[in-house]
């Protein structure tokens, strides 16, 4: 618990930080947007359908989507005018929390202003004011407690969206929820959601004093909940502004984590490794989507991260021919790594986390199975669980072709979840991973791929081109990790997250420490 | 003084106002009369150009309206109407001022004038300057509006239906205190009503429009006279009938 609340108020933070920027563009885009629609009405169709699309758009998508946009919209602009842009990180989550905002703003922006009585526009004009003059002394003030009700709702969400900023590399709240969902910490979960909410419960009702201020014209009122408002800014900006200082000081290692406990413990171990060796800053950029991760690193937003041989042939190569070896396979991906993305690998770890199909033993023993191939005359009555990209991948498409697999049915889940559905008898099999520590708390199997369609997945410490630069000597440092770890060790590290409860960092520093 | 030469505003196909020509003297009070629809609000907000004219030209001493921008011309011209309009996010003395703010005056200068409209029209500076409008009377808010209207010291007044929705007693105060009124600051008004007893008691001259079209002008005397037609005799007759009815009513009850 001490541990998950020493987090908290970095991670509180640059929470208050995305939703505070976000919310102020936002405004500062909806409101004169929605002053436009009162004013030129055949817009107002165009304009408001956009924004309720923007609102309809899955929130996780909305910010997914904003990093291959900046990474292709970096590309443009580093050649056009020399501006690099960050596609991860802060970025792309102020963008898609902004345009989330965008709705209630906008919508409540055109109600107020078309909800002042006539009769006081008529009187503005007669008293000779200008269309301006008319719109900021008496439009806007009138419809004012409207649109801080738009403000208002939007904050809400835009605390809570905020939680998903972390697969796009942007620090939130969301990283308890995140992390603490893959490594069964409830705690870290509870933690995380209970700060979002208060937060957003805080916010609300700040600013629904601004708005009941406004309404009631009590300058003390809505003073006091603008005084709140303008010291969180204050003090977020300050934050921003030392943050900045400090990292401009001295140039950060910055390492990415996929989100799953495995890539926790291995990035706080490469980033213990880095501290201890190079004497530099290290920071994780933790619970990262895959591709993002990777093209992160390629756009230099990150320096290192793990990823695995058979993703990069599968995922980003996208080769479908049947692989020779594990070694070729190595060489090829390393290969094209270099080649296209100059993008270098500071030695396989030493294990395979290879997808497999895993069972309950007794389930197995009971319908004898033993080898996938084993599998498909059973499979017509079995269920199968996979992780959300199990289904989407081209390993999956090769397995039910080459054993002519057809399953009852198949449900796409959370990985975490996944476990606990077979260890329940939810479902019959599920994509495992090889080297999660819940195969053998569980008591699973997994089978063999008989034929060999599974390629090999050796674990490869990947390091972007900046990073000797950032810290010199590093790439020898992760170097001396190189078949460090086998398989019997990386199943013992995650069980030691996932069913002892230790957290990453600790099992990462008792691994290095262990070393010769 | 006002000219209005041939007039027209058209809705789409419907004409509202019809080639109207009339003038309004320095000083002088003319009272525009007629049933509901027959263009006189419209003729009137074609005056500051809150309604552009399709077609005409009106000349304000001399000077075509078109000259100016309107709004610099609305805050030459005082305006008030039935709905009054104060801002209810202003205080009076604030609704008052606004169009000396909008001029640029300096603050003692509009706090002075404020003070002195306000006990102009008889509401005690000191007890209602910081009054929220939405704690007047409807008889006090109107004559806020007058007072805002008259802010800018505008030689011009436009009136539309001032008193139209107060109770018969207010009316009744407010209208006579507004004929003193005009006349010490020796005002130019245009002012609407369908109110005939008003027209009669406020217009120096009164004008009777019908489908956007003058139908007559004059004094009330001589309308009375000489009507130019049956239903200009009819609506002037309907206060004396009024009074008759009135009358009669006295007469029956025993004293």
């Amino acid at each position: 618990m001490s541990e998950q609340l020493a987090l908290l108020p970095g991670l509180l933070t640059a929470h208050l930080q995305l939703a505070l920027v976000a919310l102020a563009l936002g405004t500062l885009l909806s409101v004169p947007t929605g002053v436009l629609v009162t004013r030129r009405r055949s817009l107002e169709p165009g304009i408001l359908g956009v924004a309720s699309v923007l609102q309809t758009i899955p929130s996780l998508a909305l910010l997914a989507i904003m990093v291959p946009l900046l990474a292709a919209l970096g590309g443009f602009t580093a050649s056009a005018f020399g501006v690099e842009l960050r596609s991860i990180g802060y970025l792309p989550a102020i963008i898609a929390l902004t345009l989330y905002s965008v709705l209630p703003i906008l919508r409540n922006t055109v109600t107020g202003i078309e909800g002042v009585d006539p009769a006081l526009s008529e009187a503005a004009r007669g008293v000779g004011m200008t269309d301006g003059e008319r719109l900021r002394r008496v439009e806007l003030p009138l419809a004012a407690p409207v649109i801080v009700a738009g403000v208002r709702t939007a904050a809400v969400w835009v605390v809570g969206t905020a939680t998903l900023s972390t697969p796009v590399g942007a620090p939130s709240l969301g990283n308890y929820i995140f992390s603490g969902l893959q490594t069964r910490n409830t705690t870290a979960v509870l933690v995380g959601c209970a700060a979002a909410a208060l937060l957003a419960l805080f916010l609300d009702q700040t600013i629904r004093l601004l708005e009941s201020g406004a309404a009631a014209r009590s300058r003390r009122r809505w003073g006091a909940a603008a005084a709140v408002l303008l010291a969180l800014y204050a003090y977020t900006g300050a934050s921003f502004v030392a943050g900045r200082a400090s990292a401009g000081a001295r140039p950060v290692v910055r390492i990415g984590a996929k989100s799953f406990t495995e890539q926790y413990i291995l990035s706080e171990m490469l980033a213990l490794q880095l501290r201890r060796r190079t004497g530099g800053p290290a920071e994780i950029v933790p619970s990262l989507g895959s591709t993002v991760a990777f093209d992160a690193l390629r756009a230099g937003d990150l320096d290192v991260y793990v990823d695995y041989s058979g993703t990069i042939f599968a995922t980003i190569m996208k080769r479908t021919d049947p692989f020779v070896s594990r070694e070729a396979v190595l060489e090829q991906v390393l290969r094209f790594l270099a080649d296209e993305h100059g993008i270098e690998s500071a030695g396989a770890l030493g294990f395979q986390n290879t997808y497999a199909l895993g069972m309950r033993a007794d389930r197995a023993a009971q319908l004898g199975v033993k080898t996938i191939s084993d599998l498909t005359g059973a499979a017509g009555t079995l269920e199968i669980g996979g992780d959300y990209e199990f289904f989407q991948r081209v390993e999956w498409k090769a397995l039910e072709e080459r054993y002519g697999l057809a399953f009852a049915a198949q449900r796409s889940m959370d990985p975490a979840l996944m476990y606990e559905a077979v260890r329940a008898g939810d479902v019959d099999v599920i994509s495992a991973f090889s080297t999660d520590g819940r195969i053998a708390a569980y008591d699973l199997v997994l089978l063999e791929d008989d034929r060999g369609v599974i390629p090999p997945y050796d674990a490869l410490v990947l390091t972007g081109p900046a990073l000797e630069e950032r810290a010199p000597g590093a790439r020898a440092a992760l170097g001396a990790l190189e078949g460090a770890i086998d398989e019997a060790t990386m199943q013992r590290l995650n069980m030691a997250v996932d069913a002892e409860g230790r957290s990453p960092e600790s099992v990462a520093r008792a691994f290095l420490d262990g070393l010769p | 003084m006002i000219e209005l030469r041939e007039l027209t505003r058209l809705y789409g196909d419907t004409v509202a106002v019809d080639r109207l020509s009339f003038r309004v003297d320095a000083g002088e009070t003319l009272v525009l009369v007629g049933d509901s629809g027959c263009g006189k609000t419209t003729t009137l907000k074609m005056i500051n150009r809150l309604v552009e004219p399709s077609s005409g030209q009106i000349l304000v001493d001399g000077d075509d309206v078109t000259s100016v921008p309107g709004h610099l011309l609305r805050r030459r011209i005082g305006y008030a109407f039935q709905a009054v309009g104060l801002f209810p996010h202003m205080t009076v003395s604030e609704n008052v001022g606004v169009t000396p703010r909008l001029l640029g005056w300096e603050r003692e200068r509009i706090e002075e004038r404020v003070d002195a409209l306000l006990r102009r029209v008889e509401l005690e500076p000191a007890d209602y300057r910081g009054r929220w409008p939405h704690e007047l009377s409807g008889g006090q808010q109107q004559r806020v509006g007058i007072a805002r209207a008259l802010a800018a010291e505008p030689e011009l007044l436009l009136l539309d239906e001032p008193f139209g929705a107060l109770d018969p007693l207010t009316r009744d105060r407010l209208q006579r205190w507004f004929q003193g009124l005009r006349r010490e600051l020796s005002l130019t008004v245009v002012f609407v009503t369908h109110d005939m007893v008003e027209a009669l008691l406020i217009g120096d001259r009164i004008a009777v429009l019908r489908a956007g079209r003058l139908v007559q002008v004059g004094r009330p005397a001589e309308l009375l006279r000489a009507p130019a037609d049956d239903r200009v005799a009819e609506l002037l007759a309907t206060p004396r009938r009024q009074s008759e009815v009135f009358e009669r009513l006295l007469a029956r009850e025993p004293t």
